[in-house]
């Protein structure tokens, strides 16, 4: 491997010591969500041991502390995918409230009966059921690009189904059932040649690739903080700023007017017209506290080690009789979804729980994916960069042992 | 390798699953439910023939985890014979028994049954055990909607 300080990385995640069931932790479930460093661990501790009051509010010490660690957390997430300004930032509870927020704001304003809206056959569930509920209040359709066996998108059937009633393509920017990074510069440049606005549900692409707003040109990027290392219960939603100014506001609330009077208020402008109420201020500073951690290791380095720790677990996979790999696009990131003959994903996730290791059984709340494939389960190890070659080795015994206790 | 989990995974278990009893369609069934785990995916169907109100013949058809195959396969062959008041008595005692709500249930009640006492120590898989006993519970009040256990 190469000189990645993964023994490091190890070091600074305290549950990673965990012993379950007697035995040591090994976290193979980072697309669900990752866990937390130590730096952002103790930057929310610090934060309400010395900093914390509400922000945006008080002329007082704390109020200003706490603004400022929170308006620099937004300055953070700025330059962590190159977005052009900080208004362009709008912190969220999670991708799923970023994607419901961009339908029932831009959604309800621009698209009507007969629109149409683009996603793909390998969405999650977030990026599915808010574009069905505005589809239902407005009449629009949702048109869905096919995949392929290998779960690559069809791009030229994508291509095709774009047209001049398209308000807006959605797509996943890398599979969480599968790993299929798609396509999107091309995606991107191909909606935007017939004026379509392209969002991009990034939750599980954030963890594992460098993300440039303005190099990629899309409209409208989400994630989650609990995917990149950071507090759960905050994501964030991009957006152009021409496009979120002509937004109309998702929830009304304090913080997010300018003047409110019986008879009529006034917004605030961006970021904070999208953030009425009180905001998750300690998870906002701790999800800046994971940016610094990861730019401190820098996400190509990252990239790099994970593309090295898929390459040996599909290396390693391969060669298990039974077992087959679900999700084997060309363009992949570190995730590996599979079946095995005779034995539900359940029981092999309760079997590997005894061995101490954690994977995901289900359907990864992609139920058309799970369906495409006819079967109503994978079991999906995800990795991260504090995983090892070693608990790789751990995984594979382990299945090997349970196809022997099966029979 | 997997001695932790010796009380889940029993042999009658394995080989519940490996080969299910009852796992065939009745043509002329009098009731007919689907049972729908949402949470995993686990899908049956059961199929009762009665006499009066004893069960003649029970089988079903599906997919599931082995947990919930030998759970519905077992079901199969202890209802048959029984009455629906017996067997109603039967899902709720293997329903405390899998859900530890009773510390001392009696395990001779459940006869073979009792094999699938272990998931009450694995709460994300009693689910998978009490699929089909909720199914029967449906067939046995005549509904014919289909249940989930969400």
């Amino acid at each position: 491997m190469t000189n990645f300080p993964v023994a490091d990385i190890r070091a600074d995640f305290p549950i990673l010591a965990e012993k379950i069931r007697n035995k040591p932790l090994v976290y193979l479930d980072n697309a669900a969500s990752c866990q937390k460093p130590n730096a952002v661990i103790d930057s929310i501790s610090h934060l309400y041991r010395h900093d914390y009051a509400n922000i945006h509010r008080g002329v007082h010490t704390l109020s200003v502390r706490s603004t400022d660690k929170f308006e620099a957390a937004r300055g953070k997430v700025r330059a962590f995918i190159n977005a052009a300004s900080h208004k362009e930032i709008i912190f969220v509870r999670g991708a799923t409230e970023a994607v419901n927020l961009i339908a029932q704001t831009f959604g309800r304003a621009n698209i009507k009966a007969g629109d149409e809206i683009v996603i793909t056959a390998m969405e999650h569930h977030s990026n599915i059921v808010p574009w069905q509920m505005l589809c239902e209040q407005t009449g629009a359709v949702l048109r869905v690009a096919p995949m392929n066996v290998q779960g690559e998108l069809i791009y030229e059937a994508f291509e095709a189904l774009l047209n001049d009633k398209t308000r807006l393509v959605a797509v996943v920017h890398m599979s969480n059932a599968l790993g299929t990074i798609n396509p999107v510069q091309n995606i991107i440049a191909a909606a935007h040649a017939k004026g379509i606005p392209v969002m991009l549900d990034g939750a599980q692409a954030i963890p594992h690739l460098a993300v440039d707003v303005q190099a990629l040109d899309c409209d409208f990027y989400v994630f989650s903080g609990h995917k990149l290392y950071g507090p759960s219960g905050i994501g964030v939603l991009y957006g152009k700023q021409a496009l979120l100014e002509a937004m109309p506001p998702y929830q009304g609330g304090g913080d997010m007017i300018k003047t409110v009077s019986f008879e009529k208020s006034t917004y605030a402008g961006l970021p904070h017209k999208f953030e009425a109420g009180t905001p998750n201020i300690a998870d906002v500073v701790g999800l800046g506290a994971a940016i610094d951690y990861l730019n401190g290791i820098g996400m190509a380095a990252i990239a790099d080690y994970e593309a090295e720790l898929l390459a040996y677990a599909t290396e390693q996979a391969q060669q298990i009789n039974g077992l087959r790999i679900i999700g084997e696009a060309a363009e992949k990131g570190a995730i590996l979804s599979f079946v095995l003959d005779r034995i539900h994903p359940h029981d092999i996730g309760t079997m590997l729980d005894s061995l101490g290791i954690a994977i995901r059984a289900g359907h990864h709340c992609a139920m058309p994916v799970m369906d495409f494939y006819q079967i109503p389960a994978t079991a999906r190890a995800s990795f991260a960069m504090y995983n090892t070659k070693e608990e790789i080795d751990v995984l594979m015994a382990g299945i090997k042992g349970l196809i022997e206790a099966f029979g | 390798m997997f001695e932790d989990l010796r009380d889940l995974y029993q042999e009658v278990i394995f080989d519940h699953n490996r080969n299910p009893r009852n796992f065939r369609v009745i043509d002329n069934a009098d009731r007919k439910v689907e049972g729908f785990n949402p949470l995993c995916g686990d899908r049956l169907t059961l199929y009762l023939k009665m006499a009066g109100d004893t069960i003649q013949d029970a089988s079903f058809q599906g997919s599931g985890c082995a947990i919930s195959t030998a759970s519905v396969s077992l079901m199969t062959e202890i209802i048959k014979g029984k009455t629906e008041a017996e067997a109603e008595a039967l899902f709720k005692t293997f329903h405390e028994m899998t859900t530890g709500k009773t510390e001392d249930i009696q395990l001779e009640a459940v006869g073979k049954l009792a094999v699938l006492a272990g998931v009450r120590e694995y709460p994300a898989r009693v689910k998978c055990a009490t699929l089909a006993w909720h199914t029967l519970d449906a067939a046995l009040k005549n509904e014919t909607q289909a249940i989930s256990t969400e």
